[in-house]
């Protein structure tokens, strides 16, 4: 497979409440496209995520979320755009992505089910930027997610789901990442433990890591994080915060426009 | 005396299979691909040694690592590489004509009748007369394969490499994202495969010193079997499969009256029809188990 260097002139991107006009983004995503065989999965879509910011993107199933967060990792090609890091664009792999200070939960958690919770972790490490005191000490981690510490013997594929929800993210974080993107994590988990785990991501927050948080229940994430970016049919219509209505959301799912100031047009 | 002494060696024609067993599964384990042209990379390795039999034995055992890992590398690059991310069929396909290609090669070099390598032929003395003759070789063998496999167990259990290669068994898109080198691992497997395929390259031509263009095919198949056996998914599993097929061969070609050892193949592949039929996912895979991985 070879690399995907973006290369289109990138459009500049559009979120709006980032420091100054020149200082670039923590995350920024322009023009982005992720295209499956004739199929057009991503249709240019761009966003930015700030320092320490926590930001959801809320659509319909098959709206290409999932696919915006592997094409930002590098595990799907990305067709046209372009994702950079501190104004510094990404490599096209994951194992380098990851290295560059990106970390990603994947839908379904993803553990390794026959290893340990403590060898799942273990491998987290692996990406571990050089020469660098991590934001987060294995000691906050584990104190994040108990779970962790408790089964640490266990193989992670006999863990609940919550459970491996906890040690997902654990493992995400090991590798001391400046962005931590999320897909689903909501997903199969009692609203108990959904709860737990977006308290936990808060914390996590809260200490500096910024989240990109990717969630079919929109009510729920435009609750928990400062602005979310409405996606449907593979575009961003519009960017929505707490005070946007679960009802505007709802109507651009089903081909409304919003009326509310959108930030892309 | 009898007992025990067939006994030892079906447990010790078992260890080879299995050495085979796990040059096929560690390759599968990391790219979930048949690799059926690892037969030849003994057979080189067999060759290599006939070639290299004027040089001190060390040595040109020595050698015939160096020429059994670089060919595994070199099937990596030139034919596991340019189909990256083609079906299991069809690398099963051309690793086949691979295989195929090389036997005619073989031919043409070396002829059909076969290249005697007399090298550590003392080991083909007895340990212990009698009605079976259990021969130092044997003992080897099984001493070889308990060495190996346990170091690639600690291998496996105990570095780093080990985990990586692990977690890209189980889920390759997740290693990935993490941060696990892929191409690295991959490499890592064939040369582990290749390395496995030496030793048992050294083992069978003392033990049958004619080395002829089918000796790695005669061998590979009967260790797939093992393995389809075992559950190919599983290292573990596969390689206990190459040892049953190696140890219920031995058994029948000890056991059968002279006359009828022509059956042993055929009795061996209709207990694995039996099993396929019985058991699709593999004679020592959990119930349910997955057969489309397979």
């Amino acid at each position: 497979m070879s690399e995907t260097v973006a290369r289109s002139a990138a459009p500049a991107p559009t979120a709006g409440n980032g420091p100054g006009p020149a200082a670039p983004q923590l995350l920024e995503v322009s023009g982005l496209r992720v295209t499956y065989g004739r199929a057009q999965a991503v249709d240019g879509v761009s966003f930015a995520v700030g320092e320490g910011e926590l930001v959801g993107v809320v659509g319909p199933n098959g709206a290409g979320k999932s696919s915006t967060l592997l094409a930002v990792m590098g595990e799907v090609r990305r067709a046209a755009g372009e994702v950079r890091l501190r104004g510094v664009p990404l490599p096209g792999r994951p194992e380098n992505v990851v290295r560059s200070g990106m970390a990603m939960v994947p839908e379904g958690r993803r553990l390794f089910p026959s290893m340990t919770v403590q060898e799942n972790l273990q491998l987290g490490r692996l990406a571990r930027r050089q020469g660098r005191v991590p934001r987060l000490s294995d000691d906050e981690v584990a104190a994040l997610f108990p779970v962790t510490a408790e089964f640490a013997r266990r193989r992670a594929g006999l863990l609940s789901g919550g459970q491996q929800q906890q040690v997902a993210i654990a493992r995400a974080l090991l590798s001391d990442p400046d962005v931590l993107l999320l897909d689903e994590p909501s997903l199969g988990l009692s609203p108990t433990i959904v709860a737990s785990v977006f308290s936990a991501l808060e914390r996590v927050n809260s200490l500096g890591v910024a989240i990109l948080l990717v969630e079919q229940r929109a009510e729920m994430t435009l609750e928990f994080c400062s602005r979310s970016y409405v996606l449907v049919g593979g575009r961003i219509r519009f960017e929505a915060d707490r005070h946007t209505s679960v009802e505007t959301v709802m109507a651009a799912y089903f081909g409304g426009e919003p009326v509310a100031s959108g930030n892309r047009p | 005396m009898t007992v025990v002494g067939y006994l030892v060696n079906a447990i010790s024609l078992g260890a080879l299979y299995a050495l085979i067993a796990v040059s096929v599964g560690l390759v599968f384990g990391v790219l979930r691909q048949i690799n059926l042209a690892q037969g030849e990379v003994i057979t080189f390795g067999a060759y290599s040694l006939w070639l290299m039999r004027s040089l001190p034995t060390w040595l040109a055992i020595v050698l015939c690592f160096a020429v059994c890992i670089a060919a595994s590398l070199l099937l990596q690059v030139a034919v596991f590489r340019p189909l990256r991310g083609a079906s299991a069929l069809t690398t099963l396909v051309a690793t086949f004509g691979v295989s195929y290609g090389l036997e005619a090669l073989w031919l043409i070099i070396f002829g059909p009748s076969g290249n005697t390598v007399s090298m550590l032929t003392s080991l083909n003395n007895t340990v212990v007369g009698g009605a079976v003759a259990l021969r130092w070789i044997t003992l080897v063998e099984i001493g070889a394969a308990v060495v190996l496999l346990g170091g690639l167990l600690l291998l496996l259990f105990r570095t780093s490499l080990g985990m990586r290669m692990r977690a890209v068994a189980e889920d390759l898109r997740a290693a990935r994202l993490v941060g696990v080198r892929i191409g690295q691992v991959v490499t890592w497997a064939f040369v582990l495969s290749g390395a496995s395929a030496a030793v048992v390259a050294v083992l069978a031509t003392v033990q049958t010193p004619l080395v002829t263009p089918t000796f790695g095919l005669n061998l590979i198949i009967f260790a797939l079997v093992g393995v389809v056996l075992g559950g190919l998914d599983h290292l573990g599993r596969a390689t206990a499969g190459g040892f049953i097929v190696g140890f219920v061969n031995s058994l029948l070609g000890s056991i059968l009256p002279e006359q009828e050892l022509v059956f042993v193949t055929s009795l061996t592949f209709l207990f694995v029809v039996v099993v396929l039929v019985v058991r699709p996912a593999g004679l020592l895979a959990p119930r349910g188990a997955d057969v489309e991985r397979v």
